[in-house]
């Protein structure tokens, strides 16, 4: 019998972290944007969500493909997405955080959070993609320039509602003030720097985050200061998703993406 | 996935979508979408996600102004005898092709 509960002993060398916390990053703004499917204020955008999430799902299998490759045991996507544990997923805290989609205590949710969370991580997306089209490793260069027309389109649509939302009714001003205020402590670790950024950096691989900041910064202030918002302050708080450390939401996402494939493993339809 | 309350739903728009360069859009369907901008891109969401698009206009559907179809029988029944008026009698010559 398969022993799937045994938590794979992977060779983290720094590129392969470093290819691991992008793929990990769309992987779960993928599943978090799915949780939409049904859900979303109007049929229209419950799709776009649903397009949205799965763009950000096909990065992520490319990118899981091209990590296992470099790390080279013979681990596939579906065992770097579904036999992984919490503290090997290498994700951005921010989008492991909820979004606030409807409950019983919250009817109709607060769309708010989506929409500037879709801002924020196609912004990032947007200036790493760009950058990494000119990657040493031709396969991620590749990967960069098929994603990037994603993600400039998915900057273009989350802009386009931070405007509506942030320069419309005062409600909507006041929920997408209060939506920055919860996002903006996870914006930190889009620019934190380590030994696997300058690694990375190094060889060509890719960009260290830090070179990220300046790009990400100029487009977001740019959609910001037509949605009338302000960007908060910066807070002395780092989260830590990209070393492995979580908040207490991805335990949950996990619960949920991993329980297929653990309970019948290798299934398939 | 409710509607909202009578009178704040968004304006419905007709959306065209263009299959490829050099053919003309096609009428494929109607959206609600706050404006026209967004409008487009929700086209883009809801009719081209099977590439079935290389461009899309969208037009308020407000704008329409439409035969009544009432008036069918009087409007197009008439037509229905006048073969003469399909140009199928000409002798084509043979290098004319597609026409």
């Amino acid at each position: 019998m398969t022993t799937v509960s045994a938590s794979l002993e992977l060779r983290l060398t720094p590129p392969v972290r470093y290819v691991l916390r992008i793929a990990d990053t769309a992987l779960i703004h993928a599943q978090r944007l799915a949780e939409w499917c049904g859900h979303a204020p109007v049929l229209e955008e419950d799709i776009a969500l649903s397009n949205l999430a799965l763009d950000s799902l096909g990065q992520a299998r490319a990118l899981l493909t091209h990590a296992a490759a470099l790390e080279g045991q013979g681990f596939g996507e579906d065992a770097l997405a579904f036999l992984r544990e919490e503290h090997q997923f290498l994700n951005l805290t921010l989008v492991e955080q909820p979004l606030r989609k409807p409950s019983a205590h919250s009817p109709g949710g607060d769309f708010a959070d989506t929409v500037l969370r879709n801002l924020l991580v196609a912004s990032w997306m947007k200036a790493l993609f760009t950058r990494l089209q000119g990657s040493s490793d031709a396969s991620l260069a590749a990967i960069a320039a098929k994603s990037l027309k994603e993600v400039r389109y998915h900057h273009q649509h989350a802009a386009g509602w931070v405007v509506r939302l942030g320069d419309g009714t005062d409600e909507s001003a006041r929920r997408l003030r209060a939506a920055l205020a919860r996002a903006w402590p996870y914006v930190a670790e889009l620019f934190v720097a380590d030994e696997v950024d300058a690694a990375a950096a190094a060889s060509g691989l890719g960009p260290s985050r830090a070179e990220l900041r300046e790009p990400w910064h100029a487009e977001v202030a740019a959609v910001l200061a037509e949605a009338k918002l302000e960007p908060p302050a910066a807070t002395p708080f780092v989260s830590t998703g990209t070393l492995g450390r979580h908040s207490e939401h991805l335990g949950f996402i996990l619960a949920e993406l991993q329980y297929l494939p653990r309970r019948y493993p290798g299934g398939v339809w | 996935m409710s509607a909202g309350p009578a009178g704040t739903e968004w304006p419905l728009w007709e959306v065209f979508v263009r299959p490829k360069a050099g053919l003309e859009h096609k009428h494929c369907g109607s959206l609600h979408a706050p404006d026209a901008a967004m409008a487009v891109q929700l086209a883009r969401e809801v009719y081209t996600r099977r590439q079935e698009g290389s461009s899309v206009w969208v037009v308020p559907s407000a704008h329409i102004t439409a035969s009544d179809p009432g008036d069918k029988d009087m409007l197009f029944d008439p037509a229905e005898d006048k073969v003469y008026r399909h140009p199928t009698f000409y002798e084509l010559p043979e290098s004319v092709n597609h026409l």
